[in-house]
């Protein structure tokens, strides 16, 4: 049994204008001590992923079908009873913006020590010296005088910090990081990269790092999905969707970015721009874009095939490719 | 430097202080930019990178005149910028492409007014036909339809606001153009259009770019040079790829090995200079060189003077005492 099974999870918004399917039936599995990385440009369903787990959705939001079994724990529909148990102390988030989501009228001591306290049963003095600990696992000088500093006086790679710390303050299986270091330049990013590994490795907990920047996927993850219009096109370890790219959006993004060895090269962009959630085609969500598509991308999704043990795409082409070869070897 | 005709844009010894509040009746000027010359070459792309606050938005405001520089020269082919005549001269000439497509477009303006308005501004259409047709060739250029003229800026995407954006600043005819973080708003497939469509338009015109980004990979993509600053100084300048296989100052060692290389195996393997500590507040700068808080290798000496930028091979430069 895996740590955290998703099982064919929807999520819509409803809106005036209609139902956005935001996240539309997508199915991954966790295990402990992993690092799941998901990649997508903006609207492709990453974060919506990430609050669902969490039910923390806006009020529009609502999960309308599959599971997310937590433990062997289901999730949907648990009620918020369950749900309060596990927010916080056995999943935690961290979330992009360090500026926004520290509430500015308290201490940092005192809203790092609202979770130790609402989830441990520790006394309050126990609970500042837990909270002091913290600070100092995620290296904050002066941990005891900046718990009585408020949110203004800390810098955002503090600020991320102090949203470390108080994720991990109970030890959860799972941390989900909602681009964490989006808003941080590149040595405060390094940084922060670097400290969650290392807290990662040494508290052996799950990460589940939601992130568009490929590079950073490379630097962190173990596994990876790559989401399009809210679902998953491709799944694999880091090592397959890098140098065995096999769904036509995850080549896409590959040669869009520039890296050292196409140099001097035009980049390869993707033409077109995202779907509008609001009016999904029938067939693959990115085949308006594709410049590979062929007439049964436009009719029908593809389903997800298997392309090694650990390594998943749903692109008819692999389908093409595999019934060429099968053609061939029945010569 | 002999090839000192080539030069399109010359910087000399510019400063741009702010004067910040910091209690009642008491102000402290916030050095944004503190002494840097650099120069631009006709058809050239320098990048200037940075972190945040080191004060690469505010050279290139500068440079336009949109604030006015407190101390220094800006020379535009081989002329000083300095009276309000030649501002205006300057800006028929130079302009700017701004870093959010959402905030920098009027929304109460028509895509035709948006792009229009610079040519409006300096009288460069005589008749209402070839403000028309011109306005269609901007579209032409960025890509966008001639159907999408009379529509509100909200109707686009980030990516063809970028674009609009684009086109305004290419009404006037431009030799020289600073685009100040134009791609950091947009999503990694948008981007690589408009990276190529910033590529194609200086070949096809002629430009000169000053491009500033505090995304590496990018900078180095479309640069031909690159200059590094850091809390108002510059502290390196040299070729794009010299800068990136052959880093000479500690900051800028640092700050290319942050970033994150998208191939997994190479970040594997990866040694990164990680930097201790956050970036001084520029109200504070250290004394002597600003980087030596966090620098591995600082001595007494760095904190006594600031050294100057020299030239350590040729065309590479850096401002290091321990180089």
């Amino acid at each position: 049994m895996s740590l955290l099974e998703v099982t064919d999870l929807r999520t819509s918004f409803f809106t005036d204008a209609g139902e956005v399917k935001a996240v539309n039936g997508i199915s991954f599995n966790l295990d402990k001590g992993r690092v799941l990385g998901i990649v997508g440009e903006s609207g492709s369903g990453k974060s919506v992923t990430a609050y669902s787990i969490m039910q923390i959705l806006a009020n529009a939001g609502k999960i309308v079908g599959g599971s997310i079994k937590f433990n062997g724990t289901e999730l949907v529909g648990a009620g918020e009873k369950v749900m309060k148990d596990i927010r916080g102390n056995r999943i935690s988030i961290i979330f992009q913006d360090p500026m926004t989501s520290l509430n500015p009228t308290y201490t940092i001591g005192k809203q790092l020590m609202e979770a130790i306290l609402l989830h441990t049963g520790r006394s309050k003095q126990q609970a500042k010296e837990r909270a002091i600990e913290m600070l100092k696992l995620v290296n904050v000088n002066e941990p005891e005088k900046r718990m009585n500093q408020y949110p203004h006086e800390f810098s955002g790679g503090m600020r991320q910090r102090v949203m470390i710390a108080m994720a991990l303050a109970c030890e959860p299986d799972i941390l989900i990081a909602d681009e964490p270091t989006t808003a941080l330049d590149v040595t405060i990013q390094a940084q922060i990269l670097e400290l969650m590994k290392s807290l990662q490795e040494e508290l052996g907990m799950a990460i589940i790092m939601i992130t568009h920047d490929l590079g950073v996927v490379a630097q962190m993850c173990d596994e990876v999905i790559v989401m399009y219009a809210g679902s998953i096109c491709e799944q694999g370890t880091a090592d397959a969707i890098f140098y065995d790219p096999r769904h036509e959006y995850t080549k896409g993004l590959l040669h869009s970015i520039p890296t050292t060895s196409n140099d001097g090269e035009m980049l390869k962009p993707i033409s077109g721009t995202p779907i509008d959630l609001l009016n999904m085609p029938k067939g693959c969500p990115f085949a308006p874009r594709c410049d590979n598509a062929m007439k049964i991308c436009l009719r029908e999704r593809a389903e997800r095939m298997q392309i090694d043990p650990d390594h998943q795409a749903a692109c008819w082409i692999n389908v093409r490719d595999m019934m060429q070869k099968e053609g061939k070897n029945g010569e | 430097m002999s090839e000192k005709s080539e030069n399109l844009v010359e910087i000399r010894h510019l400063k741009e202080y702010f004067n910040v509040n910091v209690g009642f009746f008491r102000s402290k000027p916030l050095k944004a930019v503190d002494d840097v010359s650099f120069s631009i070459k006709k058809g050239e792309t320098l990048g200037l990178v940075g972190e945040s606050g080191c004060g690469k938005t505010t050279v290139g405001r500068t440079i336009l005149n949109l604030y006015k520089p407190t101390s220094g020269e800006i020379i535009y082919d081989g002329k000083p910028i300095k009276t309000k005549n030649d501002i205006r001269e300057f800006r028929k000439k130079a302009t700017m492409v701004f870093q959010d497509p959402y905030s920098s477009l009027n929304p109460r303006m028509t895509v035709s007014d948006i792009i229009a308005e610079p040519l409006d501004i300096h009288k460069m259409s005589p008749s209402k036909e070839a403000r028309r047709e011109r306005i269609l060739e901007l579209m032409g250029y960025v890509g966008l339809n001639s159907e999408h003229a009379s529509r509100y800026a909200h109707e686009f995407s980030g990516g063809q606001r970028q674009r609009i954006g684009i086109a305004r600043a290419l009404a006037i005819d431009p030799e020289f153009i600073v685009c100040d973080e134009p791609v950091s708003a947009l999503d990694v497939s948008i981007q690589a259009q408009v990276i190529n469509m910033f590529d194609e338009l200086q070949e096809k015109l002629g430009l000169t770019y000053l491009f500033i980004a505090h995304d590496l990979l990018v900078v180095r993509h479309i640069s031909d040079r690159i200059a590094v600053m850091y809390l108002g100084k510059m502290v390196e300048l040299a070729d794009a790829k010299e800068i990136y296989d052959h880093p000479q100052h500690p900051y800028s060692k640092s700050l290319l090995s942050a970033v994150p290389v998208p191939d997994p195996k190479t970040a594997r393997s990866n040694k990164r200079i990680v930097l201790s500590g956050d970036i001084p507040s520029p109200l504070n700068a250290p004394s002597g060189c600003p980087f030596r808080t966090r620098c591995a290798h600082a001595t007494k000496k760095c904190a006594e003077s600031m050294p100057e930028l020299k030239e350590i091979s040729s065309g590479h430069f850096a401002a290091c005492h321990i180089l």
